[in-house]
């Protein structure tokens, strides 16, 4: 399997707090990886680093055997490594349909390309995935207005407007009520067979996360404590200790 | 095919208002110039402060540098500029309508592209502030670039500059300038309404929601904000290159960049009219002005207190503006309405019901 996000000996600290140190992992082409851990434990902080948000102190970051830990946010977004956030954040003021053409794909746009209309068929592809998502009623109300789930699966949506080679998810299912969870790990799931989008989640919801990913690392203090598939870490005495026993 | 029609008729009714205006009443004249002036202003610092949610503060400074380019671009393609302004108050050179049409032509062109360079030098320097330090960062810009002027020899300094006399009659001149700042604000109108229909106004709109997320998501955020930022320059460059020459006198603290008349004027027209739609800025820019002239007529003494208690109510009561708080009103009008065939078609699928939870 091509590994298509291949972190090595990443360290990232602010301060004297040491979030990440000397990790190195691997999230595989097609596939949907779990990272967990406690909380403070640099998950975030990982994402940050992969999508460029922050600089890392050292260690190297390559996608699709590319070096990114040095470019920024938007272009390696562009590059198709893009990522949700915790705290759902969406452009509040625009109604639904807006929020989606404005995150279809910004990696072959031409400078000209910003005075034009939106072509018909990303129209179109707008409404079939709020269908997906199940916002399409509500495709012309203002986003801000939506409730919280709503307001996350429109999110979700936006990812897959942009059509995304791997998309991280920070979170995906906080603040969610369990109805609505399982109808978002099955759309997960389905964007991941469908859509062919690789994904990386962190999670808190043992059940969702042991559910949804093949392969699963564990952080635990800022250092990598444990990786293998959802039975090897139930059972890794080590994550027993750092965080699920503490359930 | 109704309302396209009904479109037409209100669009050509405002076109011929406007040309007609000046003719029913001439005593106005200047008033509804200026009028139309405050109307391209509020229009232009919507594009940044309504679209995009960067309040500028300094915006005048385009109006101001425009007005300079012009002048000393007009005034410089027939005679040398530091003697002219050294002949300030002395000899006055009369220029022939050949010197003056060609001269005022060239000025604005030159003004409008140099002020949208000048953004974009300027957009480098400041888009990395943020909120109400990019707010207070143009608004030093603004000040700092009326002192540099107004130390500056070459243009007159402190002194400023006597601009050409128009080769006419006074109600051709009136009228000449009327139509000037009638067809550039229509323009601006014109080329917003286009520029609103495309993607531009997305991007704008994306950062003006969250920047963070607009970065996340790919969009060349900077590349947005310097042309938005040009675009306003543009059009205020001409204006003020417009207002120099109607005014036949410029200096560079009260004419050319007033930051606390014309530079908060623009702010407040749009608070008034409300941010981010392309009436708001028309309407506010209207009332404003009426309600401007009237107390500075009838209750002179009065008029900055009258002034202040209109910016209070706004700014406390009525932030949304005018067509915010119509939207509010009439969200359907809008086009902020639940699809209700789809929602009742939809009701037993579980899709839908997950979503409404």
């Amino acid at each position: 399997m091509n590994k298509i996000i291949q972190v090595r000996d990443v360290n990232k600290s602010f301060g004297g707090v040491v979030a990440n140190r000397n990790i190195s992992m691997d999230v595989e082409e097609g596939k949907i990886t779990g990272l967990i851990g406690p909380n403070g434990s640099g998950k975030t902080t990982l994402f940050n680093s992969i999508v460029g948000y922050h600089p890392i102190d050292s260690g190297t970051i390559h996608f699709d055997n590319r070096e990114i830990s040095q470019l920024k946010v938007q272009k390696i977004a562009r590059l198709g490594i893009l990522r949700t956030f915790q705290q759902t954040r969406i452009y509040s003021k625009m109604n639904c349909v807006k929020n989606m053409l404005i995150s279809a794909a910004h990696h072959n746009t031409k400078w000209l390309d910003m005075f034009t209309e939106y072509p018909q068929e990303l129209s179109e592809r707008a409404e079939h995935l709020l269908e997906f998502v199940g916002l399409y009623s509500k495709r012309f109300l203002i986003s801000g207005d939506l409730s919280f789930g709503q307001q996350k699966l429109l999110e979700f949506a936006m990812a897959l407007m942009n059509e995304p080679k791997v998309l991280l998810l920070d979170e995906p299912t906080a603040g969610i009520n369990p109805t609505l969870i399982n109808g978002l790990i099955d759309r997960l799931k389905r964007a991941n067979h469908e859509f062919g989008i690789t994904l990386f989640v962190i999670e808190h919801n043992m059940r969702v996360v042991m559910n949804l990913a093949e392969s699963i690392y564990c952080l635990a203090h800022g250092e990598m404590l444990s990786h293998g598939t959802p039975e090897a870490i139930k059972q890794d005495q080590k994550v027993i200790d750092a965080y699920l026993g503490a359930h | 095919m109704n309302l396209q029609f009904k479109k037409i008729i209100f669009y050509a009714a405002i076109l011929l208002a406007g040309i007609f205006a000046p003719i029913v009443f001439p005593a106005y004249t200047f008033q509804l110039a200026v009028l139309w002036m405050m109307i391209l202003f509020a229009l232009t610092w919507d594009i940044l402060g309504g679209q995009m949610g960067y309040n500028s503060l300094g915006n005048i400074l385009f109006f101001g540098a425009g007005m300079y380019i012009c002048t000393v671009v007009q005034i410089g393609m027939y005679y040398d500029v530091a003697e002219y302004t050294a002949h300030f108050g002395a000899v006055k050179i009369d220029f022939t309508p050949y010197q003056y049409f060609t001269g005022i032509s060239a000025g604005l062109v030159i003004a409008a592209f140099a002020c949208a360079i000048i953004a974009v030098i300027f957009g480098w320097i400041v888009f990395g502030l943020r909120g109400p330090y990019f707010a207070i960062g143009t608004l030093g810009v603004a000040i700092a670039a009326g002192e540099l002027v107004g130390a500056w020899d070459y243009v007159g300094g402190g002194g400023g500059i006597s601009l050409p006399n128009y080769p006419g009659g006074p109600g051709d001149r009136e009228m000449f300038f009327y139509m000037l700042c009638f067809i550039s604000a229509v323009c601006t109108f014109i080329f917003l309404k286009w520029l609103y229909s495309t993607r531009f106004q997305l991007a704008l709109n994306a950062i003006r929601d969250d920047e963070e997320k607009a970065e996340a998501m790919g969009i060349h955020t900077n590349r947005y904000k310097t042309i938005a930022w040009s675009f306003a320059a543009f059009f205020l460059g001409i204006s003020g290159g417009i207002f120099g020459n109607m005014t036949g006198f410029i200096e560079p603290l009260e004419v050319a960049f007033p930051t606390v008349t014309f530079g908060i004027f623009m702010v407040l027209m749009v608070l008034l009219g409300g941010k981010g739609t392309l009436w708001g800025p028309v309407i506010g820019a209207i009332i404003f002005h009426v309600i401007k002239e009237i107390t500075w007529t009838y209750l002179l003494g009065w008029q900055w207190v009258a002034l202040g208690a209109l910016i209070i109510i706004n700014v406390v009561y009525f932030q949304q503006g005018i067509m915010g708080w119509a939207q509010e009103k009439w969200p359907e009008f809008f086009g902020i309405t639940v699809d209700e065939a789809i929602t009742s078609a939809e009701e037993n699928s579980p899709a839908e019901k997950e979503a409404s939870l």
